[in-house]
């Protein structure tokens, strides 16, 4: 038995626990139970059956749909919930990034000053990173959503992309601020010394010990279990408020306003609120972002990448169904990175047609997401999970024998 | 410029000189009336005379150019719908704009006021008082379903009820709270004899049991004549007359507004 192999196993232990406990139906005890043995056979056959690189592989794979995963969240709580069209998902994510950048990395010293500018360097704590980063972008949505939640649909869909263009070209050409159109470099990693010496000062000496045969190349795993448990935190917290008078409320409103506001609903506030909301989870998405990265740009905050691909994933995995956000943001995750090896494979057939086309391959995976999104609008809106029915789990059942 | 009230029957529902435009349209011009306490007054007049502009006015949803909307002694002038709900008025929209895709009951849950869950906070803090007020407001919605006889489509996709059924749930959401006044836009229209009985007996109950006052919109004389009293009559945006149903039906002037009038004249 590869001792390193196992010793990568264990991060996956307890993120496939979580994901049991989301998807195994029953009783609770039962949950745990089958939730526990899953997630034991499962790390022990990825551990047994891959190679390090692909489970390596395996690992960022999901850390990159987990932070896909939270950013769709964030959409589900405006657009599944309440229904706001918000095109500038990217405005978000990129003032969550960069703020968690700015808050986490130290100010640049030496000769790397010279070459790399910041407005501010503050060097905290990884937590307190995402916690301000969730902040900052939750008060400009707030500060969007003044203005603009008194638009409807298509008019707030191009106010949002609207902004979010704006925000990107602060961080393109503002090079004081976060570095300009260079990387901002740097960003540190949470736990990092897991993996590398020395060790962190917290660890006991058994988890030294299971740990030794890993090296820095294998921190893809550290950071994978500290995004799931991050995800689980988000996912319980939003299911908690989605199934709820609020979450009722919400979905009140985007069904009939005039009804609501007419049942004594403060229309306008409460729709600020799931805005909001949703503001401060893409800001925690990007601050995770930003660690995983290491370095960020502007140009990884361009429309179609940060913000319509999320919409694909929520609208095939289902609006209005904290689950489905995840569950989309897997599998287009998925399309979205496999696609790019099936267009090398298609490369020969591909040159066929065109000897151009084997080098514009990138494109057709545009295409191919277009095409999944009208194909979901047209044959499945509601996407593979649907909306629940019952909205507040504070509510007792019917009694039986009704 | 206290002037005492008149002692006995008091206006709950006050309107004074109102005046709406659209552009250049007077929807509604200078128009006045009071509603009595405890009494089914019936708003009729002929289409586009302004009635359901009135009533989102009064509700709130439109501003209006001038004028005055007092509910007992409260100036709610352009209060948001919200505020005005929270004043104790409820309202029913001409065509039933009901929550699709949630339950009846939970349609009905929604209107519930002072819901404490409804402050996100606290279902993450308070969960169980927030439980414990869902049991109160389940068996609330519960008794009003029965009441309207709706018990059969509890669960059911608010979407999906016939049209009769969705009239109801609107009338049935007003009763999820204690109204001081309900005003009900056209209860009756689309729907059959049967249901439209039930519906009025429904109303006079809760006048006559639980001393809520009613305005309502209806186009149906029949009803407006077994029902109302007194009954308001508007035409082009103006309050034309108040009586009694009988005194209104043989008015000349309400003849007039109806069949002659403005479309004569054109």
């Amino acid at each position: 038995m590869d001792s390193a192999q196992l010793a990568r196993g264990s991060f996956f232990i307890l993120p496939l626990f979580l994901l049991g406990l989301m998807v195994i139906p029953g009783s609770r005890l039962v949950k745990v139970v089958l939730s526990i043995i899953a997630a034991f056979v499962i790390t022990w056959l990825l551990a047994t059956s891959l190679n390090a690189g692909v489970f390596t592989y395996v690992a960022s794979f999901s850390t990159m749909a987990m932070i896909y995963a939270i950013l769709s969240l964030g959409l589900n709580s405006q657009w599944g919930m309440s229904g706001h069209v918000n095109f500038g998902i990217a405005a978000f994510f990129s003032i969550g990034a960069f703020t968690s950048a700015l808050v986490t990395t130290t100010m640049p010293e030496g000769v790397l000053a010279s070459y790399s500018a910041q407005a501010f360097g503050l060097g905290m704590p990884y937590l307190v990173g995402i916690l301000v980063a969730g902040i900052v972008s939750a008060i400009l949505g707030w500060l969007v959503a003044i203005p603009v939640l008194r638009l409807r649909a298509d008019f707030l869909a191009i106010a949002t992309l609207g902004i979010a263009e704006i925000i990107r070209l602060i961080f393109q050409n503002e090079r004081w601020l976060a570095n300009g159109p260079q990387p901002l470099r740097g960003i540190p990693q949470p736990w990092l010394c897991l993996v590398k010496q020395p060790n962190c000062s917290w660890e006991p000496q058994w988890l030294v010990d299971w740990l030794s045969p890993l090296g820095a190349r294998d921190y893809s795993f550290v950071n994978f279990l500290i995004v799931a448990v991050l995800l689980a935190v988000i996912y319980l917290l939003l299911e908690r408020i989605s199934n709820s008078p609020w979450g009722r409320m919400q979905r009140a409103i985007r069904d009939e306003e005039q009804s609501a506001a007419m049942s004594g609903k403060a229309v306008t506030y409460f729709r600020i609120q799931s805005f909001v909301i949703g503001s401060f989870i893409m800001g925690v998405g990007g601050a995770i972002y930003a660690s995983y990265m290491v370095a960020i740009d502007y140009s990884h905050f361009l429309p179609l990448y940060a913000t319509f691909i999320i919409w694909v994933m929520l609208m095939l995995g289902g609006s209005g169904n904290n689950k489905g956000a995840i569950l989309g943001a897997f599998v287009i995750w998925f399309v979205w990175t496999g696609t790019e090896t099936m267009i090398d494979w298609l490369a020969p057939a591909l040159r066929l047609i065109s000897d151009d086309l084997p080098s514009r391959g990138a494109y057709l995976r545009w295409m191919l997401v277009a095409v999944m999104l009208g194909a979901i609008v047209l044959f499945r809106p509601q996407g593979i999970l649907k909306e629940r029915k019952r909205v507040s789990d504070f509510m007792p059942r019917a009694k039986a024998g009704k | 410029m206290s002037t005492a009230a008149p002692q006995g029957k008091r206006p709950l529902l006050r309107v004074e000189g109102l005046v709406k435009d659209f552009g250049g349209l007077r929807a509604i011009d200078h128009c006045s009336f009071e509603v009595e306490e405890n009494t089914i007054t019936g708003l009729i007049g002929p289409n586009g005379a302004g009635k359901t502009t009135m009533f989102n006015v009064i509700t709130g949803f439109f501003r209006p150019d001038a004028g005055r909307v007092f509910l007992g002694d409260e100036d709610i002038t352009a209060l948001p719908p919200h505020e005005v709900f929270k004043r104790g008025m409820c309202r029913t929209f001409q065509i039933p704009r009901e929550h699709p895709s949630m339950s009846v009951i939970e349609n009905l849950m929604l209107v519930a006021p002072d819901q404490i869950g409804e402050k996100f906070w606290n279902c993450w803090i308070r969960p169980a008082e927030v439980r414990r007020q869902e049991e109160e407001i389940r068996a609330r919605a519960e008794e009003v379903l029965a009441f309207v006889e709706l018990t059969h489509v509890t669960e059911e996709y608010a979407g999906k009820l016939s049209g009769g059924q969705k009239k109801l749930l609107e009338l049935a959401r007003t009763l999820m709270t204690d109204p001081k006044i309900v005003l009900l836009d056209e209860p009756a229209a689309g729907v059959n004899r049967t249901l439209m009985k039930r519906i009025s007996e429904n109303i006079e109950t809760l006048r006559r049991e639980r001393g809520i006052t009613f305005l309502l919109i209806e186009h149906d004389m029949n009803m407006v004549m077994n029902l109302c009293n007194p009954v308001i009559v508007m035409s082009e945006g103006r309050d034309l007359m108040v009586g009694r149903p009988e005194e209104v039906q043989n008015d000349p002037r309400v003849l007039e507004a109806y069949l002659g009038g403005q479309y004569a004249t054109a």
